[in-house]
């Protein structure tokens, strides 16, 4: 952002916010009262909160048949049986990388987004942004708009008031009982945990969550609102650079704007001083003072400025997504111009079209990209079974009667599919050393059947012997192969054989 | 005692009087939020004192005690398994052995028991350790390894003073009762190294092949094959329990050692009994 040019007039008229100047470090909060607004981005919004809302709300009522015995709910996190269920996909708690892999694959993504467009996940879909802007809607729904809401607060605390206030927040309540709901439901069979918790029945943990993220959701989106943005979240600061004069963020075009004044006075730019931008800012600043960490990109400004141009008969996007290269150039040839058509039309021509491609975009997709394969590569390779061996190391060996050397192995079967068909194990390993699986049958060949556990961990016991008189080193490599009904390795692992030091 | 408290002139705000090298402390109000959890703080521990046994002497009002919850657990938790401890009692082990479910079971119980009682003479992994102390994963048995055969030595134990059904052996002491000679001794040791192919003086050896003939064969075997009927050792294998060389052979002729095994049954539940039983079987040398 180092050719930011906007006007910082506003903020250098105020005193220093400094103890030097006599003014307090703390300052209490200005409480915020949005006006409605109507427009293209706030039809964007309104869109995405529903998508955003009935994404969050719908999802853990899905069904996914997986077959008997097993949780038939499309997305779940089955903590008690340590299984994250996602429609076709069925993790185990070791593969929780893919759930890594996942947030850092957002992350990248948000990075990208950001370089681009700006702060479009802070303005439309960030959890904060969602729901304070449903709880905006339900406060406007029962309390009326801007002006109303504010005479309410500032009147008298009489029934009107109180019925008024009970039922915004009654409403509130209701919203975040369904959030914190909805969150317990990912964990839980939606419908069961729902009767459950509507009957007194469910646990205390899952009450414990129902309130914790019912009680966030009023306190965050009822009453915390912007200063979520503002003050808590670290988001805002950080995401300073990714931006750059290229991204598109909300401006207000000041070259065009300024001098602010009266409508028909032709010494003054077109910036009506209406505050129209300013009483519609769900964080309650001014766009005019240029870019500023609480603005969170969500352009309702623009949406309230387009509609007083449009009143005006003058063109629209006095505050618009823009990039600030194009501020800067266009302020540039229109430095010495009086307010007027020819100076918007010599701002307009000045722009170019956004940069999408550069240096920082690119390394963001290469990053995105890269993540994305690797992923991939790792889900697709994913392995459905896997062998391990853990040698006993208790007695490191045994000496048998004869003389032989025998180690005993715990061979676990991670079968993450629900095939259950037997499978051989072979030993691979010099000539002489014998094999005995512990309470298994035997195949066709000789060879030990072992049973897989469907979903599940099979466990046996291995003893592997030398006999006596064959001469064994202190520590002998040796594989243990698992066949298939065809004779096809499908799993593998290597362990050693101990025996006396020589 | 702070003294020097002075009003500062930009803020309005007392200062607390401490001054360190001319920086001065205003006495600033705790944030109200801060404040009033700490209250909260306060008032939760005087309710948890009351109501907890909080001071010795205090019982608390709710009467809660630390052992009565773990006892209440540990009720809990024999609870639970007590379907299964049913079916383990009044079965046999080769029945537990036969039925995956009981099994496996009797696998994880019997590991936890054995650590508990067997694992302090006979090693964490059953291996057993020198001068008496017989390894369980090896194949060689003195009273049988049959799951049978283990479960009767763990119910009534070794020389234990128990019953009748004990294991109970005597190998007499030929060396200091004077039943034999040292030279005596000596050769039936060369005759015993012999068994096993590991005899250095051929002629000790014949020589004592004739005493061993008279006074060691009814129980160790005509070659050394020993006799589990009553718990004499293989002698013609490379497992010794008191130590394989000379030396310790002649050690044993002289003055045997007879270690001893208490008996399990009436201190362990029987179907712990039958868990242990299963357990030492799958150690690695069950037949």
């Amino acid at each position: 952002m180092s050719t930011i040019d906007a006007p910082h007039r506003a903020k250098a008229d105020r005193p220093a916010a400094s103890p030097a100047a006599g003014q307090p470090l703390y300052a209490d909060r200005v409480k915020v009262y949005p006006k409605r607004v109507f427009g293209r981005v706030r039809s964007v919004k309104w869109a995405v909160l529903v998508a955003c809302l009935a994404l969050y709300y719908v999802l853990p009522w899905l069904r996914w048949d997986r077959g008997p015995g097993v949780p038939d709910q499309a997305v779940l996190v089955d903590i008690a049986h340590a299984r994250l269920f996602f429609f076709w996909v069925e993790l185990w708690p070791q593969e929780i990388y893919f759930l890594a892999g996942a947030l850092i694959l957002g992350a990248f993504a948000l990075f990208a987004v950001s370089s681009l467009f700006g702060r479009l996940w802070c303005g439309f879909t960030c959890p904060q942004t969602v729901w304070t802007d449903l709880f905006m809607w339900v406060e406007r729904w029962i309390q009326g708009d801007r002006n109303a809401r504010m005479k309410l607060d500032q009147g008298p605390r009489d029934a009107n008031w109180w019925t008024r206030k009970a039922l915004t927040h009654g409403v509130w309540l209701l919203i975040a009982a369904a959030t914190g709901g909805a969150w317990v439901m990912y964990f839980n069979d939606a419908p069961s945990v729902t009767h459950a918790i509507l009957t007194g029945r469910a646990s205390l943990e899952v009450y414990f969550f129902f309130a914790l993220f019912a009680g966030f959701t009023y306190l965050l989106a009822g009453w915390a609102r912007e200063q979520v943005c503002t003050y808590m979240c670290p988001w805002p600061r950080f995401q300073a650079a990714m931006l750059d004069e290229n991204s598109l963020v909300v401006t207000y075009r000041d070259w065009r704007g300024e001098p602010r004044g009266k409508p028909r006075d032709a010494a003054t730019g077109d910036c009506v001083d209406c505050f129209a931008c300013v009483h519609v800012c769900p964080t309650g600043i001014d766009i005019r003072d240029g870019q500023q960490l609480e603005c969170i990109g969500c352009g309702l400004c623009v949406d309230a400025c387009d509609s007083v141009m449009g009143k005006l008969g003058r063109p629209k996007g006095l505050i618009a997504f823009e990039t600030l290269r194009n501020l800067s150039a266009s302020a540039a040839a229109t430095a010495a111009m009086p307010p007027g058509e020819a100076r918007f039309k010599a701002g307009m021509a000045a722009r170019h079209l956004p940069r999408f491609i550069r240096p920082r975009t690119m390394m963001y997709a290469g990053a995105l990209a890269v993540v994305s394969l690797v992923m991939l590569g790792a889900f697709l390779l994913r392995s459905t079974l896997d062998v391990t061996v853990i040698r006993d190391r208790a007695p490191l060996f045994v000496r048998l009667s004869d003389g032989g050397i025998r180690n005993a192995y715990t061979v676990k079967i991670v079968n993450k599919t629900r095939e259950e068909a037997p499978l051989a194990l072979v030993l691979q390993a010099p000539e002489g050393f014998r094999m005995v699986v512990q309470d298994v049958p035997d195949d066709a060949e000789g060879r030990p059947l072992l049973s897989r556990r469907a979903d599940g961990i099979a466990q046996y016991r291995v003893l592997v012997t030398v006999p006596g008189g064959q001469r064994v080193a202190d520590s002998t490599p040796v594989t243990f192969r698992l066949l298939d009904a065809t004779g096809r390795a499908v799993a593998s692992t290597s362990s050693t054989f101990a025996g006396p030091r020589p | 005692m702070p003294t020097k408290i002075e009003k500062d002139a930009l803020t309005g705000t007392d200062t607390t009087g401490h001054e360190w090298d001319g920086v001065k402390e205003l006495n600033n109000p705790l944030p109200k939020w801060w404040l009033y959890t700490f209250y909260a703080c306060i008032a939760f521990a005087v309710v948890w004192m009351v109501i907890y046994p909080s001071i010795p002497g205090w019982k608390g009002t709710s009467g809660w005690v630390a052992r009565e919850a773990v006892v209440a657990e540990v009720a809990a938790a024999q609870a639970r398994n007590a379907p299964m401890m049913a079916r383990l009692r009044e079965a046999t082990p080769a029945q537990i052995q036969a039925d995956p479910e009981l099994r496996a079971f009797a696998q994880a119980g019997g590991r936890v028991a054995f650590a508990n009682n067997c694992a302090g003479c006979h090693g964490a992994g059953g291996q057993g350790a020198l001068g008496g102390f017989p390894s369980l994963a090896d194949d060689d048995w003195i009273w049988g390894g049959s799951l049978e055969a283990i479960q009767h030595t763990i119910r009534h134990g070794v020389r234990a003073n128990e019953s009748d059904d004990q294991r109970q052996s005597i190998m007499p002491r030929f060396g200091a009762d004077g039943l034999l000679t040292r030279a005596q001794v000596d050769d039936v040791a060369e005759h015993v190294l012999s068994l096993a192919n590991r005899a250095t003086d051929p002629a000790a050896a014949a020589r004592g092949a004739v005493i061993y003939a008279e006074n060691c064969v009814a129980c160790h075997g005509d070659r050394g094959e020993g006799n589990r009927e009553v718990g004499a050792p293989r002698l013609s294998d490379q497992v010794w329990l008191y130590g394989a060389s000379k030396r310790d052979i002649v050690a044993m002729i002289n003055n045997p050692r007879a270690g001893v095994m208490p008996a399990w049954q009436g201190r362990l539940d029987p179907a712990m009994v039958n868990m242990l039983t299963v357990y030492v079987h799958s150690l690695g040398g069950g037949e």
